[in-house]
């Protein structure tokens, strides 16, 4: 067992209100001793001096792509990790819109495989709610969740009727698994790529009404409520939908929610000139919007960011806007666009942070996500100070649909630990 | 947001160093002097189509190809027409569209076709931005020209619409203009509205249910009616549009025969319009549904006076886009 001590970062923390200057301990891949003292008779076979820098705990992301099994051609466990472990994200969970669709313990199994032989970030997968996402047939939940998966989605795609839909719930809730919804009525979103607004009018490009996000929020809480499942709601894109989930959760119903990074940095205004770099699902709306959004973050209504990692391949891009596929390639990126956002919107980094690291760690269920003695040494050191170019040729995601690329950006992670491991960067890199 | 999306010029792309056309993708973004230019020009070559020699040296040498992905006649002939009378080679492919989905990428098949040396492309597609997306992706000198997006634009109908309103009314400053129909789907009604703000008319109308009307259209600067009688009152220039079949299958209308009832331009519906109004229809026409026979035929239409004016104001861009293109170039090759 190796034992390493981080010596004289800023520690930040917002799970355990930690922010000081002090050390991190670590023995075999937990965290035995956080501040300034090392606990008695700990002797480090290495010291590692991050004076100046921050110390955080590794980012856990709920919804990040991974594309194996089946598309291979966007990004590989392999790829899609590396580029994990350098935006300092140690947990990732990836939804079931594999081929085939992850809605077995034999899919489910694969992943973890793939994942072990991977290394690098934790990754966890979500299971389908039905099989083959197709809406119509109850999957096998109690085995989905036997074989690892911290909860079950039907994705954006539609259930066949509201009967079918509350089933699922009850089923779901009996076997104590989380559901986690994506909001979306398929009707009213049907053909829309952006916003229904004054941009998407004027584009002429079909639009996503709000309506479809808040009917669906509605929806899905009516039914949470009458089944007593624990639901996970998310992306969420409309101010509508923040007071729906307050509303619910004042009502004490059993409901977390999510946003996506690029619901928090960009509006529908980065559509103009059919800019298909913000083409994304949940589009991105309005200003106002996404003042709620930030709101729902500082007051607790939104408990979790996710990435919603979405690699394509360059073909999948090159495109008039409404053909090309939606999502952004956002891992390696994650922690500096948080760290732009704070100081661009004026909210407080720990909040982000926070929605980053203990929140989806809580909604996962398996807790962690925090700086404590007794938890996993999951971890990444961050020079706020420093300014980075990303550029294709160093971009470890398969997927360069970014709009980051060639622009800078503030803050480097300049290391990552997993269990106790430096994987970020390695010596093989 | 954290985007800096603020003192961008939209469409910034149509234009090269110096301000003129090198692209013609949207009206949008068009200043008013570019827009003059532009019908000054196609009135000098209102002239060239009278003559018994046809035809103008201006795009000698050059190959046009007519890229064309969606089934249009007078659109697709006047354009070829145009580039024959600029004295241009002119290529035409008409593209099924379930064809390419299913094949050949469209950036693949520019990339073909820039081998085969094209100088122009002018494209019409199902989807809105297409043109913007192949002027992104061509060679450097190549010009590319919007016969029709999706539900964008198809600013060469709107100059041709602009020009027959000139010819008519001398000018735009104090015309009210009322566009009755299909809306949402209308990409010649989006290019009209923003030429027309443009060019300063003083009064934009739209007039249709709002099941045909884009969210927040108020935002481009016109009036929504919902009746025709009360759209149509005092207008100088009427422009119909045309109602495709299929909007009575998506729930955006009863019927063709309520549609007629409500916003179908009658002779005795035209009584609101002022006297002298005249009447204008992007082409091909419902008769009977958006429009009386007795009104496109009538003595207020100036319809097949669009056709012919549709090749001068095509003569126009095309010529102006090159020329554009072949400045911008020198301006690179100078540096």
């Amino acid at each position: 067992m190796t034992r390493s001590a981080i010596l004289n970062g800023r520690l930040y923390d917002p799970a355990s209100g930690l922010d000081k200057r002090g050390n991190l301990y670590i023995d075999g891949d937990r965290l035995v001793g956080v501040g300034e003292q090392p606990p008695s008779g700990f002797v480090a076979d290495q010291e590692i001096n991050v004076d100046g820098l921050w110390v955080l705990p590794g980012l856990f992301d709920l919804y990040a792509c991974l594309r194996q099994p089946g598309f291979e051609h966007k990004g590989t466990f392999a790829s899609e990790l590396r580029a994990a472990v350098k935006g300092g994200v140690t947990s990732v969970c990836c939804p079931p819109n594999t081929s085939p669709v992850n809605d077995s313990a034999a899919v489910s199994n694969l992943i973890n495989d793939l994942a072990r032989e991977t290394g690098l970030s934790r990754v966890y997968a979500l299971g389908a709610i039905t099989q083959g996402l197709s809406g119509e047939q109850l999957s096998e939940m109690y085995a989905l969740k036997a074989a690892g998966c911290i909860g079950v989605t039907n994705l954006r795609r539609p259930f066949r009727n509201n009967k079918i839909m509350k089933r699922c719930l009850e089923y779901a809730c009996s076997h104590d698994i989380t559901v986690f919804a994506c909001p979306e009525d398929a009707a009213l979103a049907q053909d829309g790529c952006v916003h229904e607004g004054a941009i998407a009018s004027r584009l002429g490009l079909a639009g996503i009404p709000a309506s479809a996000e808040t009917l669906a929020v509605s929806q899905w809480l009516m039914l949470a409520e009458d089944t007593d499942v624990r639901l996970h709601l998310g992306p969420l894109s409309c101010a509508r939908s923040v007071e729906l989930v307050r509303e619910a959760k004042q009502r004490g119903l059993k409901v977390t929610a999510n946003v996506a990074l690029a619901n928090l940095m960009f509006t529908e205004a980065c559509i103009e000139d059919f800019d298909s770099r913000f083409h994304v699902r949940p589009p991105l709306r309005r200003e106002q919007d996404r003042q709620a959004l930030l709101d729902g973050l500082r007051e607790g209504v939104l408990d979790v960011i996710v990435s919603k990692h979405e690699p394509h391949e360059i073909a999948a891009l090159l495109a008039p806007f409404a053909e090309t596929e939606p999502g952004m390639s956002q891992l390696e990126t994650w922690l500096s666009q948080m760290l732009l956002l704070s100081r661009e919107s004026q909210i407080d980094f720990g909040v982000l942070l926070a929605a980053s690291t203990v929140g989806p760690a809580r909604v996962s269920g398996l807790g962690g996500g925090a700086l404590k003695v007794g938890e996993l040494a999951d971890f990444s050191v961050f020079d706020p100070n420093a300014e980075w170019t990303p550029t294709a040729v160093q971009w470890m995601s398969a997927g360069k649909n970014s709009p980051w690329l060639d622009r800078t950006l503030p803050g480097v992670v300049t290391m990552t630990w997993v269990g106790g491991k430096n994987v970020y960067p390695s010596v093989t890199q | 947001m954290i985007w800096p999306t603020e003192n961008k010029p939209r469409a910034a792309i149509q234009l090269n160093h110096e301000g003129q056309l090198r692209h013609f993708l949207s009206i949008e973004g068009l200043k008013r002097e570019l827009l003059i230019e532009i019908l000054d020009t196609a009135e000098s070559f209102i002239e060239v189509g009278s003559r018994s020699i046809r035809k103008v040296p201006l795009l000698r040498g050059k190959t046009v190809a007519n890229l064309f992905f969606e089934a249009s006649t007078r659109t697709r002939s006047t354009f070829e027409l145009a580039a024959k009378r600029l004295s241009a080679d002119v290529l035409n492919i008409n593209i099924n569209t379930s064809a390419t989905t299913k094949g050949e990428s469209l950036s693949d098949m520019l990339r073909n076709l820039e081998a085969m040396a094209v100088d122009m492309f002018v494209v019409r597609h199902v989807q809105s931005g297409s043109p913007h997306f192949i002027a992104t992706a061509v060679t450097p000198g190549v010009s590319v020209i919007n016969a029709g997006d999706g539900r964008h634009e198809h600013p060469t109908q709107a100059m041709l619409d602009m020009l027959t309103i000139r010819q008519h009314k001398g000018g735009f400053e104090n015309l009210t203009v009322a566009i009755v129909g299909d809306i949402l789907h209308s990409r010649v009604a989006r290019s009209e509205i923003h030429a027309l703000k443009a060019l300063g008319a003083a009064e934009i109308r739209v007039i249709a249910p709002d099941t045909l009307l884009p969210v927040d259209v108020e935002s481009m600067g016109v009036k929504v009616f919902s009746t025709l009688d009360e759209g149509l009152r005092d207008a100088d220039v009427v422009v119909t549009l045309r109602l495709q079949k299929e909007r009575m299958e998506g729930a955006l209308l009863p019927s063709e025969h309520e549609f007629y009832r409500l916003y179908g331009l009658s002779a005795e519906r035209m009584r609101s319009a002022k006297p002298d109004a005249i009447v204008m229809h992007p082409g091909p026409m419902n008769r009977g549904v958006e429009i009386d026979s007795a009104v496109a035929d009538g003595a207020q239409s100036v319809i097949l006076q669009q056709v012919t004016n549709g090749i001068a104001v095509r003569m126009a861009v095309m010529s102006m886009a090159m020329s554009g293109q072949i400045n911008a170039l020198a301006a690179r090759g100078g540096q």
